[in-house]
């Protein structure tokens, strides 16, 4: 029987068991969604931007591990997703993003709501395709989540010209994938694997760095052993977070820019790093000619192009995260024995009193201005045994909660890492919800970056996802405050925000339940209530505004050399201020 | 250091602007690209010249060979290679030209192709070195117009060295 190209649509994606498809319909997508429609299988879940569905897909595919599916119109609607394409093509987020099209005959004339889809996302996708003929489509699919979930994974679009997915043909589902320009390599070099198992054998002060990479590949068990049997301590990428129990004594906690600093100490002076599914970005090396000066450097990636990018590696292997440490760990359970303990003791001890100097800090005050680790701290305590997926914004908030929130297992961290886009957490959030309806979903975000994807509570309250939304309200665009505290002379530059919206009544206004933390006392009872609620929840916490994140590494520094707190002129400035006075008000207009 | 790449590519629509974009967009450089089918017409072959150093080339070996529709990279610096380049060069030729045009397209092994009262269009090929000393001692005539076609280039056979041939037949 002839299936329209709609009809192909939903049955590929049957095929690929895919149950949730983050959508917002348009002149030439109307014939999928009809179809869609008048099925059951597939749940659509309307967004309000495109953008968000984009990103609820990402959340989705982080926290199943699967690909997500957004589906969006021509023209507008493409270059809406554009920024969810190149964040999920920077984070290695599977993805396929099926967008309208023209009809074919009107491809490049410049028809209403026509871009070039394909020429659009091309820099910022795995691979796009453009289906131009009905019988193409269903062989098309099946690249297109081949594409996005194996090797390094990656977003993938297709491009759906409106007559593709009206006009007939027979639907055959290829059972197999074979494209002669693409085969990932899986499986380690064995000769290069002996190699590390060796230099880790020998190493005196070994780190291991570890990254997404071993998230997507599910590797934390494998890791974990490797971590065990050598007793050699972890750093964690942001990206990584999660990839390793975060209150294993081995856990270093996160490293780089705003890393602990026993993590960064380690990476400096150790003698060899091993670095798995993690791609040396700026953010980690700092200054890349005196990144880890006296070590060896293993790097294990499924992408080629990760190895020897930044900095240059001494025992490269290419292949999967999972396998590769299934085979080093096969050939280290040969060999470790109790040496190895003894000639790393120095180095142990070296770390704990690293650990010891300098943990993280802040200052609570009873009655004092609630500080945002407080919150995200307490948050972590009462929501620890619950296992919850905690998605995040960008800023300072979203560095907080990666010091503070320790996850302990993977696929519960959903951030976005390298692109750095504000406005990822609530939508990313909603997606993880959908795909898990009885979870706990918790959204740690700032007063910034939650305007910036705020429509989509629509999206929450119609479709019944109860994420739980936590702003860390400090009425600035946090990172930027500090940045511009330490590197501008205190001029708020356009980073003051003032106190506006009322989130609570925006939460009351959208239908969902608003709370606000009064005082640093009311935080337990009010979050305790908010989590208990089944519906969305926006939680208020106005916190301390001057509140810088440490350690920190400043842009281009080297690793050993971090700032790990206000420098004194900055204290004096801000003792007991807990207003944006009139002084920074007048600095914020004339700057 | 300037290195000629020969990247073997899926024949379709899109693939000339993923490599280009791959170049452009990670600010590498292009210094010449050749592209036309191959034998089999389901792919097609394309020369790269370019340049850089040694890390910045294995990024551009690894970059193309990450592009899906890319099946075959091959950095031709790391063997022995040969490589040609055709220019066609329209020259004013007045007539006490004419005859020291003709001399020099005799030297060069060049053809004239095209000929009008006051011009020869000439076509050589060779490599840049050459191609570079025709232009040179064509320009005093005046050139009119030039094309060149930028490299192509395959790498060299290799072959077996005539001892150890002899050895291998006197092991047989």
């Amino acid at each position: 029987m002839k299936l329209t190209g709609a009809e192909i649509f939903i049955e590929c994606l049957k095929r690929e068991g895919v149950k949730t498809v983050f959508a917002l319909p348009g002149g030439v997508v109307l014939k999928i969604f009809d179809t869609l429609h008048q099925q059951k299988d597939v749940e659509v879940i309307l967004t309000r931007h495109e953008q968000g569905a984009g990103h609820m897909a990402e959340g989705y595919a982080k926290a199943t591990g699967k690909a997500g599916v957004c589906l969006v119109t021509s023209g507008p609607g493409m270059t809406n997703v554009i920024t969810a394409l190149a964040d999920a093509y920077m984070d290695s987020v599977p993805l396929v993003c099926f967008s309208g099209q023209v009809p074919t005959n009107l491809i490049g004339n410049d028809a209403f709501q026509e871009a070039d889809n394909v020429g659009l996302s091309r820099p910022c996708t795995k691979y796009n395709f453009l289906v131009k003929d009905v019988n193409d489509l269903a062989g098309t699919i099946k690249e297109a989540f081949h594409i996005a979930t194996t090797g390094r994974p990656g977003p993938v679009l297709v491009d759906f010209p409106k007559d593709v997915s009206m006009a007939k043909a027979e639907f055959t589902y290829p059972n197999s994938v074979s494209i002669r320009g693409y085969n990932p390599t899986y499986d380690g070099n064995k000769w290069q694997i002996k190699q590390a198992a060796e230099a880790i054998m020998k190493a005196k002060k070994p780190i291991l760095y570890v990254g997404g990479g071993v998230v997507f590949s599910a590797a934390s068990q494998e890791l974990l052993e490797l971590a065990e049997m050598t007793q050699i301590p972890v750093d964690m990428t942001l990206m990584g977070l999660g990839a390793f129990p975060g209150e294993h004594p081995l856990s270093m906690g996160m490293l780089g820019m705003h890393g602990t600093y026993q993590a960064n100490m380690a990476m400096h002076y150790s003698d060899l790093v091993i670095a798995i599914g993690a791609r040396f970005d700026d953010r980690v090396t700092g200054k890349v000619s005196e990144f880890c000066p006296y070590a060896k450097i293993i790097h294990v990636d499924i992408d080629p192009t990760s190895i020897r990018k930044n900095i240059h590696v001494d025992i490269p292997i290419v292949g999967d995260c999972k396998t590769v440490l299934r085979e080093l760990n096969h050939i280290l359970r040969a060999t470790v024995n109790g040496e190895q303990k003894d000639l790393r003791r120095p180095w142990w001890d070296q770390i704990q009193e690293w650990q010891q100097a300098h943990p993280l800090t802040y200052h609570q005050e009873k009655d004092g201005p609630i500080k945002p680790q407080q919150v995200v701290k307490r948050l972590y305590e009462l929501t620890k045994d619950r296992d919850p997926i905690v998605s995040t914004d960008v800023g300072q908030h979203q560095m907080w909660a990666a010091q503070y929130f320790k996850l302990a297992k993977p696929n519960r961290w959903l951030t976005s890492g390298g692109l750095g886009t504000m406005g990822f957490g609530f939508p990313a959030a909603m997606g993880a919800q959908a795909a898990f309806r009885d979870r706990l979903v918790l959204c740690i975000a700032g007063d910034g970056s939650i305007q910036m994807n705020m429509q989509e509570m629509a999206t929450a309250v119609v479709s019944k996802l109860p994420v739980k939304i936590i702003i860390l309200n400090n009425g600035f665009h946090g990172m930027v405050r500090q940045w511009q505290d330490l590197f501008y002379e205190g001029r708020y530059a356009s980073s003051y925000l003032d106190t506006t919206p009322d989130f609570v009544k925006l939460a009351d206004a959208y239908g969902a339940v608003g709370f606000r933390v009064k005082k640093v006392g009311d935080l337990d009872g009010v979050l305790k209530e908010a989590l208990s609620t089944d519906k969305p929840v926006i939680v208020d916490v106005p916190t301390y505004p001057y509140e810088n994140c440490y350690p920190m590494i400043p842009a281009g520094g080297c690793n050993h050399e971090m700032i790990l707190e206000d420098p004194p002129e900055l204290k004096k400035k801000q003792s007991g201020s807990t207003k944006v006075t009139p002084e920074d008000k007048d600095t914020v207009l004339t700057a | 250091m300037e290195h000629i790449i020969s990247v073997t590519v899926e024949n379709k629509f899109g693939v000339l602007s993923r490599v280009a974009g791959l170049f452009s967009g990670r600010g590498f450089n292009i210094e010449s690209l050749s592209v036309a089918p191959t034998l089999d017409p389901s792919m097609s072959q394309m020369t790269i010249v370019t340049s850089g150093d040694e890390r910045i080339i294995e990024q551009i070996v690894k970059q193309l060979n990450k592009l899906i529709d890319v099946i075959k990279v091959v950095d031709l610096n790391e063997t022995e290679f040969v490589s040609r380049e055709t220019a066609i060069i329209k020259v004013h030729t007045k007539d006490q030209d004419r005859a020291e045009a003709l001399r020099i397209v005799d030297i060069f092994r060049a053809n004239v192709i095209d000929s009008t009262p006051t011009t020869y269009t000439i076509e050589v090929s060779g490599d840049p070195k050459k191609i570079e000393a025709i232009i040179n001692l064509l320009q005093p005539l005046g050139i009119k117009d030039l094309v060149r076609t930028g490299r192509v280039a395959v790498a060299r056979e290799p072959v077996r060295s005539t001892a150890a041939q002899a050895k291998k037949v006197a092991r047989e």
